[in-house]
C-alpha cells in the first residue's frame, strides 16, 4: 500500500482559491469522509477520483451545502473560513458552481429558459427580454465556439450538448458572482462523462480547458483514469472515505493511480466459491439492448453470478431486459421454455420462474405507503385464496413469520413499509420474492444504503437461498458486496462483457482493476 | 464511533418465536377510525335536540337515506379509478345520459323498461371504455381525458333530449326504486349498501382488489411486480361507468322523469364524500363504508340547517367547508405527514 502522503495545503502560497481541511463526514456509524485535507489551486483542473463509494461525491455534496460535516472540518474559500454547512445560494454568489451528473435541466423547456432559470445577476425579475436574453446566450456558446440554438427544447439536443449547456450555464454564474473573491471562481463538475461516445468527451474536454483560459479551477469528479490523465493537472484519490494521495497527473504513470485506487488490502472473509457443474439453470443467448452487439451468458443452479462495470457500461439494463421490464433482444432458456426476450414480460418472467428486486427501494420495488404485509404477500396472493376470499388473517400470520425469520425490526406487519429502515425494507422485498422459490433471482444493487448489520443478514438469506438451488444474479458497483456473495463475475464496458472472474481470482481489487481495464480496451476497440 | 452488534445477526426462529402479540388498542388510530361516525352522531344529537318533533322522525330519516341513494352510488363510482390512481370527472355526466336514455327510450320510443335499463347501463360502461382508450393509449392525463368527455356527453345528453326535461318513466322503475320500502326506507338505499358491500369485498378480499390498490399506489412497483397495470386501470374505468350508469337508472327511478342538468351538479358533492371517507374507517384509503358515512354526514348537517331555515346556499358553504375542516382535522391527527394517495 503506498504510504499516505497526506499533501501540505499550499495556503501560504496564495495561488489556493479552496482549501478542504480535515473534512468528517458521518452517515449513522460509519465514516464517508474520514478526515479528508486538500487545498484547487487557481486556473488548475483538479480531479477527484476513486472507486464508487470511496467518497468523491459526499465530498461534492459537502462542498455544495447538500451535507453537513462534523465539527472541526474547514472549508476556506479565497481566504475566507465560511460557516458550515455551507449555504448554497452564498457559495454560489461567491463563484463555486456546479454540474452535477444529471445535469439539472428542465428537458421540455428551451435552452434559453434553462439558461435564466437559475441564473445570477438578473436586472429585474419582472421583465425578462427573451429576444435579448437569448441574443446572450447565443454570444456566450460563440465565445466558446458552441452553435446551440437558443430556442431548441433541450430535450431535443443530443446529450453532449445538454452537456454543454449546463456547463456553459454554470460558467455564466461564475462570471455573475462576485467579483471581489477572486473572480474567475471555481467550476465542479460532478461525472459529466459516462453517457458520453469517446468523441464527445474530447469535445467537452476542450470546452473545459477553454474554460480554464479565462482564469477559472475546475474540480472534476471521475471514474475514468485515462480521462483523469487527459484533463488534469493533479488528482486526489480517494479510498474509504480517506484521501490516499494528490498525484500530479503529468507524471504520473497510468498503473501508479490505478494501485493507488483500488490499495492492498487483507481481507478475512472468505467464501467457498461454487463452480459450475452440470446443465445451466438458464441460458441467454444474443442478449442485446439494440444499440451494442449481443452477447451470451449462463447460470448454473445454485450460481451466484455478479454482472459490475463502471456507471454508463450497460450491466445495469441487464436484469431489466431479462424481465421484460425494458427494452431487449435475445433469446433465453430456463426450466426446458425458450423465450423471445423481446416479447418477455414481467409477468411472464415470473411465471418462468424469474423474480427480480429492482434498486430503488420504494419506487419499483414495494409501495411505501401499504403495509409489510400487503406488500410481501403480493406475489404468493393466490395461495391465500378460499372460498370465502383473500384470508387476511392467514396474510398476517405469514408476514409476521417471515418478518420472524428474515429478523424485520420491528416484526410488526401492519406497519407501513416506508417507515421501516432502509435494510428492513430490502429484508421485507428480499423474503417477498425468497418465498416463491424462484429459479433465478435478480437483483439490482441489493445492498444500497443498508447498514452493515443487515447487508450480513441479507447476504446469508442469499445464501440459504442458492443452498436451495436458486441461481442469483447481482448487478452492483459494490465491490465489497461482490466479493462476497459471487461465485462468478462479469465485468462489463461499453455495454458488453470484457472479463470474467471465477473462485480464487475474485478479490475487490482484481473487480476493480477489470473494470478500469475493461473501459480502457474497450475504448480502444471502438477506436 | 459506535459499534455494530454483529453477534446474532441470524437468531433461528425458535429462540425468539414470532410473537403475533395483541398490541393494546391503539387510541389515536381508533379515535380517527371513527371520528366522522362521531362527528355524525353529534350533528344528529345537535338537530335533534333543537328539533325534537320534525328532525328526529323516522320519516325524515328513511327520506334522507332514500333520496341520497343517488349520491352513495354515484360516490362508489368514483371511488374505484381513486383507488387505481386516476380521476374520473365524467361520472355525473354518465349518470346524467344514463336517466336520460332510460326517459327517452322508454318514455318517447315506448320500449319496455328492463331492456332499457340494460341499455342505459352498457351507456355507462362504453363511456368508461372511450375514457380508458385516450388515458391508456394516448397516454393522456385522466382529468384531461374525463373532464373532455364529460362535457361531449353534456352536449349528447342535451342533443338528444333536446334540452328538455322528460317526465313518465315506467312506474315499475319507480316502485322498485322509491315506492317499495323496507323497514320504512326505500330500496334504493339498500341497493347502494349492497353495492358498498360488494366494493368492499372486491378491494379486501380478492386478488383484483389487491391489483387495483397496488396500481394506485405505485405503477412502477406494480408493473416489476407482474401486474398488467394497463388492463387494470381500463377495467377500473370501465367500472366507473357502469356503476356511475347504475346511479342514473336510481335516479331515473327517483324522480320519474329525466332533466338534461340537475344530475351534473351531483359530481362535486360525489368527490367531497370520497375524499372525505377516505379519512375514516380505513384512514388513507378510499373506502365503499367510509364512503357512505361521508355521504350521510353531508346529507344530515343539509337537512338538518334546511330544516332550520337556512338558505339554499347553505348546501355548497356545508359541502365545501366540511370536507375542508375534516381533512385539515385528520391531518392534524397524522401530524400534518403529506397526503399519499396515489
Amino acid at each position: 500500500m503506498p504510504e499516505l502522503d497526506t499533501p501540505a495545503p499550499d495556503a501560504k502560497s496564495g495561488k489556493d482559491v479552496l482549501l478542504l481541511s480535515d473534512i468528517r463526514m458521518r452517515f449513522g456509524s460509519y465514516y464517508a469522509l474520514d478526515g479528508v485535507t486538500l487545498s484547487i489551486r487557481r486556473g488548475e483542473v483538479f480531479g477527484l477520483l476513486g472507486q464508487n463509494g470511496s467518497g468523491k461525491s459526499t465530498l461534492i455534496k459537502v462542498l455544495a451545502g447538500f451535507h453537513q460535516p462534523e465539527a472541526g472540518s474547514q472549508i476556506v474559500l479565497w481566504g475566507e473560513t465560511m460557516t458550515l454547512p455551507l449555504d448554497p445560494m452564498a457559495i454560489k454568489k461567491r463563484g463555486v458552481a456546479f454540474v452535477h451528473q444529471h445535469l439539472s435541466l428542465v428537458p421540455s423547456l428551451t435552452v434559453v429558459e434553462n439558461m435564466r432559470v437559475t441564473a445570477l445577476g438578473q436586472k429585474t425579475p419582472w421583465h425578462v427580454s427573451w429576444k435579448k436574453e437569448a441574443a446572450r446566450v447565443a454570444a456566450l456558446f460563440a465565445e466558446f465556439g458552441l452553435a446551440i440554438d437558443p430556442f431548441a427544447t433541450v430535450a431535443s439536443l443530443p446529450p453532449v450538448e445538454r452537456a454543454f449547456v449546463a456547463i456553459v450555464r454554470a460558467f455564466d454564474d461564475l462570471r455573475a458572482s462576485d467579483a471581489g473573491y477572486g473572480g474567475e471562481g471555481i467550476l465542479v463538475l460532478d461525472e459529466p462523462t459516462p453517457f458520453l461516445p469517446a468523441q464527445d468527451v474530447e469535445r467537452l474536454f476542450a470546452l473545459i480547458r477553454s474554460i480554464v483560459r479565462t482564469g477559472a479551477s475546475v474540480v472534476i469528479v471521475t471514474h475514468d483514469i485515462d480521462e483523469v490523465r487527459d484533463i488534469t493537472d493533479r488528482v486526489a484519490i480517494l479510498r474509504d472515505g480517506k484521501l490516499v494521495a494528490i498525484l500530479d497527473t503529468k507524471t504520473t504513470g497510468r498503473q501508479d493511480i490505478l494501485d493507488t485506487i483500488v490499495g492492498l488490502r487483507v481481507d478475512a472473509f472468505e467464501k467457498t466459491r461454487k463452480t459450475g457443474i452440470g446443465a445451466p439453470a438458464l441460458s441467454v443467448r444474443d442478449l442485446t439492448d439494440d444499440r451494442h452487439p449481443g452477447f451470451d451468458l449462463d447460470i448454473h443452479p445454485g450460481e451466484t453470478l455478479g454482472i459490475t462495470g463502471l456507471i454508463g457500461s450497460g450491466f445495469a439494463a441487464v436484469p431489466y431486459m431479462l424481465y421484460g421490464a425494458r427494452r431487449g433482444a435475445g433469446r433465453i432458456r430456463i426450466g426446458g421454455q425458450e423465450v423471445d426476450i423481446a416479447r418477455m414480460t414481467p409477468q411472464r418472467a415470473q411465471s418462468l420462474g424469474i423474480a427480480f428486486l429492482p434498486g430503488d427501494r420504494l419506487g419499483a420495488a414495494g409501495v411505501g405507503s401499504l403495509p409489510i404485509t400487503d406488500n410481501i404477500t403480493l406475489p404468493v396472493l393466490a395461495d391465500h385464496l378460499s372460498v370465502l376470499g383473500l384470508d387476511q388473517r392467514g396474510m398476517r400470520r405469514q408476514a409476521a413469520a417471515l418478518s420472524t425469520a428474515y429478523d424485520v425490526r420491528p416484526a410488526r406487519p401492519e406497519l407501513n413499509l416506508g417507515s421501516l429502515s432502509g435494510g428492513n425494507q430490502q429484508k421485507v422485498l428480499l423474503a417477498k420474492w425468497l418465498q416463491t422459490k424462484p429459479t433465478l433471482l435478480m437483483l439490482d444493487e441489493p445492498t444500497q444504503g443498508v447498514d452493515f448489520g443487515a447487508r450480513q443478514q441479507i447476504f446469508e438469506a442469499l445464501d440459504r437461498a442458492t443452498g436451495q438451488g436458486t441461481s442469483v444474479l447481482c448487478a452492483s458497483t459494490d465491490n465489497e458486496q461482490l466479493e462476497q456473495i459471487c461465485d462468478r463475475i462479469i465485468v462489463f464496458a461499453r455495454g458488453r462483457p470484457v472479463a470474467e472472474l471465477t473462485g480464487a481470482d475474485i478479490s475487490r481489487k482484481s473487480i476493480a482493476e477489470a473494470c478500469f481495464h475493461g473501459e480502457t480496451t474497450a475504448a480502444e476497440a471502438a477506436q | 464511533m459506535t459499534t455494530i452488534d454483529l453477534s446474532k445477526p441470524e437468531t433461528p426462529a425458535t429462540n425468539h418465536p414470532a410473537v403475533p402479540s395483541r398490541r393494546p388498542l391503539d387510541w389515536k388510530a381508533e379515535t380517527e377510525r371513527f371520528a366522522l361516525l362521531g362527528a355524525w352522531l353529534l350533528l344528529i344529537a345537535v338537530f335533534g335536540i333543537l328539533m325534537p318533533d320534525s328532525f328526529l322522525s323516522w320519516r325524515n330519516f328513511s327520506t334522507m337515506f332514500g333520496s341520497q341513494a343517488v349520491l352513495v352510488v354515484l360516490t362508489l363510482a368514483l371511488l374505484v379509478p381513486l383507488t387505481s390512481g386516476d380521476f374520473d370527472l365524467s361520472g355525473a355526466s354518465v349518470l346524467t345520459m344514463s336517466t336520460m336514455l332510460i326517459a327517452v327510450l322508454n318514455v318517447r320510443e315506448g320500449w319496455p323498461i328492463v331492456p332499457v335499463i340494460l341499455i342505459a347501463l352498457a351507456s355507462g360502461a362504453v363511456i368508461g371504455a372511450v375514457n380508458a382508450v385516450f388515458v391508456l393509449y394516448f397516454r393522456i392525463h385522466s382529468l384531461i381525458v374525463t373532464l373532455g368527455i364529460g362535457t361531449f356527453v353534456n352536449g349528447l345528453i342535451l342533443w338528444v333530449s333536446q334540452s328538455q326535461t322528460i317526465s313518465g318513466i315506467s312506474m315499475d322503475l319507480v316502485s322498485w326504486v322509491i315506492i317499495n320500502r323496507f323497514l320504512g326506507i326505500p330500496l334504493a338505499f339498500f341497493y347502494a349498501l349492497l353495492l358498498a358491500g360488494i366494493l368492499w369485498y372486491v378491494l379486501e378480499f380478492t386478488i383484483p382488489g389487491r391489483k387495483l390498490l397496488f396500481v394506485g399506489r405505485g405503477r412502477e412497483v406494480s408493473r416489476l411486480n407482474g401486474i398488467a397495470v394497463d388492463r387494470v386501470r381500463a377495467v377500473s374505468f370501465i367500472t366507473s361507468g357502469l356503476i356511475a350508469a347504475f346511479a342514473g337508472v336510481l335516479y331515473a327511478g327517483m324522480t320519474g322523469s329525466a332533466d338534461p342538468l340537475s344530475g351534473l351538479s351531483l359530481l362535486l358533492p360525489a368527490f367531497a364524500a370520497a375524499f372525505l371517507g377516505a379519512t375514516t374507517i380505513s384512514p388513507g384509503r378510499f373506502n365503499p363504508f367510509g364512503a357512505v358515512i361521508a355521504v350521510y354526514f353531508l346529507v344530515t348537517g343539509i337537512t338538518g340547517l334546511t330544516m332550520l331555515g337556512a338558505d339554499a346556499y347553505v348546501q355548497n358553504l356545508f359541502y365545501g367547508g366540511a370536507l375542508v375542516i375534516a381533512v385539515a382535522l385528520s391531518q392534524l391527527v397524522r401530524n400534518r405527514q403529506p397526503q399519499d394517495f396515489s
